[in-house]
């Protein structure tokens, strides 16, 4: 793959993700790509370029993209976070409202195993109930995490084998998350770039891993998308590597730190007590 | 140093398993079945087992029980190793005891994950 595919590429990733594509990814990008072109039924990673430099469709940009963002996560992936979500931050949401009805957002859910972990995590917390909402830009990750079935190698990273039991069946070659769990789940396919304001309001929003590997601007656009969207003693949660730098005015770090934010409190927010 | 037994009957696993628990900093000891296993503890209680299931004179299960009667043999941390992965196994293993349950095949990072989830966090030397 050539500089000029790279930039044509980063061109194309850019625009409807914000995602950076690393020019020294090539050897990573040719070979995602080339199950692209499989999947469309073209000879080979040469075709597919050509594809994309003449007038490719809707459906092969979105296929392009999906394939060059990473899409890696785990359950209850830093778990000290769900800790602090369980422990801390749940209960005093809920307490602050009425039947303890907390509306969350994990809004780059990738394969779902985070709103999984959420709703895992809530099941056990008395009084709570969450309003669980989960998107993410690709359309492919969105039907693995709404059919809940993870490969067994992927249901040992991160989850305890008592929690497998309890929220898993067994399929003949994976496991799938238990109807009762995948029913306290809602789908949609969101792009952070796009306009939130029609969005509701959310009491706890996870944002964990990928604003680092978005461009600076479009880290500022989805940080001030995600401001109007909490409410005002609502949290944000982000990436255990990530920071609000790129919007400073926008989010104070909430004390117990663990990439956990809340507004500013001269927005006249009371933020829940979340320390340890 | 923190000691973990491998008991397994295949001397690949154990080679497999022995590499990637000494990267994790602890010092192994190996047994080919639960019986071999039971007289090493006798002499003295790891930290950890790493527990197949199917082995030849005494497999994990029975090996799991007599360990938890032993004096002190609520101590160790167990995880089975193990091809079963049936929910009604899991669910026999972890009533005999066993803290974590890995299915085979499984890599570093499940061994890794696993035995933090047993309460044994590692700080990693390599
Ligand atoms: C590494 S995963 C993070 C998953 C999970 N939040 C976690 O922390 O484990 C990043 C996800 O962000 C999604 N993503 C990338 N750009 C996006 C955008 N502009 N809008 C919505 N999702 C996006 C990708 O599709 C991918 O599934």
């Amino acid at each position: 793959m050539t500089p000029s595919d790279m930039e044509v590429l980063a061109q194309i990733v850019g625009a409807r993700s914000g995602l950076v594509l690393p020019p020294d990814q090539a050897y990573l990008a040719e070979t995602r790509l080339a199950a692209v072109a499989h999947a469309e039924h073209l000879p080979g990673v040469d075709a597919l370029l050509q594809a994309l430099r003449a007038q490719p469709g809707e459906a092969l940009l979105n296929a392009v993209t999906d394939a060059l963002a990473n899409n890696e996560t785990v359950f209850l992936r830093d778990r000290s976070v769900f800790d602090l979500l369980r422990d801390a931050v749940l209960p005093a949401l809920a307490g602050a409202r009425p039947g303890g009805a907390v509306r969350v957002w994990s809004a780059a859910c990738a394969t779902g195993q985070e709103p999984y972990s959420l709703a895992m995590l809530a099941a056990d917390l008395p009084g709570m109930k969450l309003d669980l909402c989960a998107s993410d830009l690709s359309e492919r990750c969105l039907q693995k995490a709404k059919a809940g079935l993870y490969t067994q190698f992927e249901v040992q990273r991160g989850l305890p084998i008592a929690q497998l039991l309890r929220w898993f069946e067994k399929t003949e070659d994976a496991w799938r998350v238990r109807p009762e769990l995948r029913q306290t789940v809602r789908w949609r396919r969101f792009n952070l770039l796009h306009d939130m304001a029609p969005l509701r309001r959310f009491d706890l929003i996870l944002c964990r891993n990928v604003l680092m590997y978005l461009t600076p601007e479009a880290r500022r656009l989805v940080l001030h998308g995600l401001a109007g969207r909490l409410a005002p003693d609502g949290v944000l949660v982000l990436g255990a590597s990530e920071s609000v730098g790129d919007a400073p005015d926008m989010f104070e770090a909430a004390p117990g730190g663990r990439g956990l934010f809340t507004l500013p409190c001269k927005a006249g927010a009371k933020g829940p007590r979340t320390g340890t | 140093m923190r000691t973990c037994l491998i008991v397994d009957d295949s001397r690949v696993i154990r080679r497999v398993a022995r590499r990637i628990l000494e990267a994790l900093d602890f010092r192994v000891e190996e047994a080919s079945d639960g019986a071999e296993a039971m007289a090493l503890c006798r002499d003295r209680l790891p930290d950890a087992v790493l527990l197949d299931w199917n082995m030849p004179v005494m497999d994990g299960l029975e090996f799991l029980h007599a360990l938890r009667r032993e004096p002190g043999g609520e101590r160790p941390i167990v995880v089975l190793c193990t091809t079963r992965n049936e929910p009604k196994h899991i669910a026999a293993a972890l009533a005999a005891g066993a803290n974590e349950y890995i299915m085979k095949p499984f890599d570093g990072d499940i061994i890794e994950a696993k035995f933090a989830e047993a309460g044994l966090p590692f700080g990693r030397t390599a």
